[in-house]
């Protein structure tokens, strides 16, 4: 199919950070000693930062969180984003596909 | 990593593009506000997994683009000063201002530095207690809570040496600008994901019935973005004008409520100017008055800094949507990455730069 023919790219390189962009990492340890601001250690793909969890009080360590420039601003929600792959995934067996 | 390479499979991008095709009949003009966005279209090539009777314009969601320039004349002037460190995210450092950038103020000695976070700004204000720290506080609603927590926080610090130079725009304005404009050709909005993690989806509603337009919200990755692509196709198919959330991994609808009274807390919506648009109403944040001793415009009487910008650059046209980048007669010519005359060619958002960059264009 001529659509999978074109040359597809995954980005390699890790490009500069861009404004309004927020990555997804996961929590890996919590300082509460400081709840006015309580950072956190986040993990970004091992890239390890340190950020706000001020705004998201309900998040323990292992949740997975989107952080926009030093600030955590959203819990990713696991039972969604699998909702959406599994969706993906079932599209990606449609028979036009092979054809 | 988790929850990003997944949502780039090539796998998922066919079999989405599959189904675009599928649903597309007609020819449908559409919009992605946010650059973060225009920058993935354009980085993964996803127009060419789109049927030609597709059309994306790209739209005004860049905040270093629509900084005005008499702002940019601002911040040169306090980073010029030797009483101080001026500090701002990356991207503002090569916009043009009228007469210099911050790069070259940092080139001809001024303490001029790059941080990923107002947090870092803060820092350095208490490590530099002789010097006035002045952090660049530029954004749409993604970035604004974030720098309008660092002046709380450098009151509850009670630090006295550092001041935000606020500048944050505002999207539903935006596209009220953009569909109120009578050369409007845009027929259904991609929000911008990020504003909307912060803010919410609850203000797009009245929009979408006002102007009988379909708005879906959208994120960055390859499969978001045709994700949203494909539920906006399905509405404008079907006739219908709703807001739907594409994004909801993310995204709720009432946003991050905490964030949202950080907002409250710190800013006034004012009326805003944007670069190469003009003013917009209620388009913008101002810092309140119970916040001036943190307030760099007040507290170095910048007032009288007025800047006509460039008769030669149609960035006003192309944050609009009206003309695509490559149809600017300066495109390429006198107006490139290396020597931009407008800010769209500067930051790695703007819709200019990112044609620049990825975009094969015929002279």
């Amino acid at each position: 199919m001529e659509i999978q023919k074109k040359n597809y790219k995954l980005a390699t390189s890790k490009s500069n950070p861009i404004m309004c962009r927020a990555v997804p990492g996961k929590i890996i340890s919590i300082d509460e000693s400081n709840p006015d601001i309580r950072m956190a250690k986040i993990n970004f793909g091992g890239v390890v930062k340190d950020i706000s969890m001020m705004w998201l009080p309900e998040c323990v360590v292992g949740d997975y969180v989107m952080a926009h420039v030093g600030f955590a601003l959203s819990k990713i929600d696991e039972d969604d984003a699998l909702l959406t792959l599994q969706l993906l995934d079932d599209m990606g067996e449609l028979p036009d596909l092979n054809s | 990593m988790k929850y990003l390479d997944e949502f780039r499979s090539s796998q998922s991008v066919a079999a989405l593009a599959v189904q675009i095709k599928n649903i597309a009949t007609k020819p449908w003009t559409i919009m992605e506000i946010c650059g973060g966005q225009t920058h993935s279209i354009l980085k993964y090539n996803l127009t060419e997994y789109l049927p030609d009777n597709i059309q994306f314009i790209h739209g005004p969601g860049c905040p270093v683009c629509v900084t005005p320039l008499e702002m940019i004349d601002k911040a040169i002037a306090i980073a010029q000063r030797s009483d101080v460190i001026f500090t701002s995210y990356g991207d503002m450092l090569r916009v043009p201002g009228s007469a210099t950038d911050l790069f070259s103020v940092k080139a001809s000695g001024g303490d001029v530095r790059m941080v990923f976070s107002p947090l870092d700004a803060l820092k350095i204000a208490e490590q530099n207690p002789d010097k006035k720290v002045v952090f660049f506080g530029v954004g749409f609603e993604t970035t604004a809570p974030a720098n309008a927590q660092a002046i709380v926080q450098a009151k509850n610090r009670n630090l006295k040496n550092f001041s935000l130079l606020s500048s944050h725009v505002l999207v539903p304005p935006a596209i009220e600008a953009v569909l109120s404009s009578k050369d409007v050709k845009v027929q259904g909005f991609i929000a911008a994901g990020h504003v909307c993690t912060v803010m919410g989806y609850e203000e797009y509603i009245p929009l979408a019935a006002k102007y009988k337009i379909p708005i879906v919200i959208g994120g960055f990755e390859p499969v978001d973005i045709l994700l949203a692509v494909s539920q906006l196709l399905k509405q404008l198919e079907d006739g219908r004008y709703e807001v739907e959330n594409a994004y909801s991994r993310v995204v709720k609808k009432e946003g991050n409520i905490l964030a949202k009274k950080t907002l409250q807390d710190v800013f006034d919506t004012v009326d805003r100017k944007w670069r190469g648009i003009g003013t917009i109403p209620m388009s913008g944040y101002a810092i309140k008055n119970i916040y001036n001793d943190f307030d760099a415009e007040k507290i170095f009487e910048l007032q009288n800094i007025e800047s006509p910008e460039s008769e030669l650059c149609k960035a006003g046209l192309v944050l609009q949507g009206i003309i695509r980048p490559l149809e600017c007669p300066a495109f390429g010519k006198e107006c490139t990455p290396e020597k931009p005359l407008g800010a769209p060619m500067v930051s790695t958002e703007g819709a200019c730069a990112a044609y620049f960059h990825y975009k094969t264009f015929d002279k």
